[in-house]
């Protein structure tokens, strides 16, 4: 294998790994019986801590209650954590303030609520959407929809046969046509890390919003809103070691503040009347119907996990391991990894083998108790550009070993065996 | 581990694909993906005078598994009668490929006979990927 350990090339880890995987309890469970497991999937979803898993656990035994309600001991207790695990989160993204995060299901839901409120409240036909090519179809889609609705055009940035952003006609491309410029900060395909803070000054430059993508990077390396001035970003809590159903929308106060609000119902209104109502204050606008109060109790405990580690830390050993594993994956023959160097990459390695197909790929490394995805990543443009159906991805974390990318590189030996490559 | 699945016959098949191919003229022909993994199947038929199939070949695209159930099931409908093609069920299919198949890799075997049912009955594939499909 690599001998990566006493190489100049890698930064020291830093993070003490067989410690952090103790706090994953799924961690130890065998994928199939006698076949540890080996999860390689935590871009398309994370592991949870088992502080995540008490926090929710604790909540539904001791605190369960509706927030903003109820007068008594509980719903109080509910609300408390509920919007402590806010500020914890806001802090976590450097917002300047917890009215800017709003809890969502997912960082989907964040760009259809900005498509559907800001987009509709402020674009006109004829004006410009700008998008990439490399975007996750969660911040592709609801922009077609908003283009349907609001007869605005759509337009993109392409990308290099390497996975990273072709910069060289952006001045053609965002114009004072523009309203919206969203792009992803890291590609769930390529791995590849953004110019995010540059992109989001172009933007600001012929006076669009900035939409940033986040799901890829928050979970991963420290993100600071305000130092890239971004107007929105959108996040999951999933991928960051918190539960499903929450995601953050943080967006600028300022234009927050001047949108409709994207659903109606409970908890968003100040005063209601038979034909008419008025609006919540921030961030509750945007928050109708009693929320995922679990979830965000778990994911405000997810990010003092990882407050705890440091982000810094954790992004330094993502680096690691990727740089480990593509120099390890690169030498299988016949294997084709998408995306840039390590330099330019976060915690994954999707990749083509030829003569096998990535279902098949899959499904013999699951076999062998390693988790990896396969399929198109839900990239379907990304793909067709590069000229293949689909392709096969590994993704890391904070728990992912090095042994664990050497089992990955014995599975896809594995592979080429059963297809006699 | 990987046995069951991925055997001799299936690894064959994906190598040296049977009836792989175009067949023109033909009496139908049908082609669709599943865009879930990007596998692409097309079917041509050639019918004799009692509708029975004279002639097939298939052509596509993707993963071992859509790739041997396309070449065992154009081996096997040789000579069937039209109503037999529309009769073929998934079961007799997957019993051909005699591996056991996850959910999600069902949809892979059985992209080959959606496809040639859709030519079959002449339908937009909506229809027959019902047939297929249940």
């Amino acid at each position: 294998m690599v001998g990566a350990t006493a190489d100049k090339h890698y930064n020291s880890p830093m993070l003490d790994v067989e410690k952090i995987r103790v706090d994953f309890p799924i961690l130890s469970r065998e994928a199939y019986p006698g076949v540890p497991l080996i999860y390689l999937d935590s871009a398309a979803s994370s592991q949870k801590p088992l502080a995540v898993i008490e926090a929710m656990d604790a909540y539904y035994r001791q605190t369960n209650a509706n927030v903003h309600r109820g007068i008594h001991i509980l719903s109080e207790q509910a609300t408390n954590a509920y919007e402590g695990a806010r500020a914890r989160i806001a802090r976590f993204i450097n917002a300047p303030d917890p009215a800017e995060v709003i809890y969502v299901r997912n960082a989907t839901e964040g760009f259809n609520l900005v498509a559907q409120s800001w987009g509709r409240t402020n674009l006109r036909p004829g004006d410009e959407i700008l998008l990439t090519e490399m975007e996750h179809h969660a911040n592709l889609v609801p922009w077609q929809i908003l283009a349907q609705q609001t007869g605005a055009r759509l337009k993109f940035v392409p990308f290099h046969p390497d996975g990273t952003l072709d910069l060289s006609n952006l001045s053609a491309l965002l114009t004072e046509k523009t309203k919206l410029f969203a792009f992803t900060a890291v590609s769930n395909v390529f791995g590849t890390v953004n110019p995010t803070k540059e992109l989001v000054a172009a933007a600001h430059a012929v006076g669009a919003v900035a939409v940033v993508d986040g799901a890829q990077a928050v979970p991963h390396m420290p993100v600071d809103v305000q130092d890239l001035n971004c107007d929105f970003l959108a996040f999951s809590g999933h991928k960051m070691c918190g539960p499903t159903g929450i995601g953050i929308l943080y967006g600028k106060r300022a234009l927050l503040e001047a949108m409709p609000p994207y659903m109606g119902g409970g908890d968003m209104i100040r005063r209601v009347e038979l034909e008419a109502s008025t609006w919540n204050e921030l961030p509750w606008k945007f928050e109708a119907g009693t929320p995922a109060i679990a979830a965000a109790i778990g994911l405000g405990t997810a990010v003092d996990y990882l407050s705890g580690l440091g982000m810094e830390r954790v992004h330094r050993y993502e680096h690691f391991i990727t740089h480990y594993a593509l120099e390890a994956l690169s030498e299988i023959p016949g294997l084709r990894l998408l995306g840039p160097d390590a330099s330019r990459r976060a915690g994954l390695a999707a990749f083509i083998l030829n003569g096998a197909h990535p279902h098949d790929i899959a499904e013999i490394l699951d076999k062998d108790g390693i988790a990896v995805r396969a399929g198109h990543h839900c990239a379907m443009p990304l793909h067709k550009k590069l000229g293949v159906n689909a392709s096969a991805r590994a993704s890391f974390y904070l728990y992912t070993t090095t042994a664990e990318i050497d089992k990955l590189v014995t599975g896809l030996h594995h592979v080429r065996r059963v297809f006699r490559l | 581990m990987n046995g069951d699945i991925y055997r001799e016959q299936i690894i064959d098949l994906y190598e040296n694909p049977l009836n792989f191919g175009v067949l023109d003229p033909n009496t139908f022909s049908y082609e669709e993906d599943n865009p879930l993994c990007g596998d692409v199947i097309r079917i041509d038929v050639r019918l004799d005078d009692d509708q029975r199939v004279a002639g097939v070949a298939w052509s596509g695209d993707g993963c071992a598994i859509s790739q041997a159930s396309a070449s065992l099931l154009t081996e096997e409908i040789k000579g069937m009668h039209l109503d037999e093609l529309k009769n073929f069920s998934k079961e007799r299919l997957l019993a051909l490929l005699g591996v056991p198949l996850s959910m999600a890799r069902v949809k892979c075997a059985l992209l080959s006979l959606k496809v040639l049912k859709a030519g079959a009955y002449g339908l937009p594939d909506r229809d027959a990927l019902r047939g297929a499909d249940e």
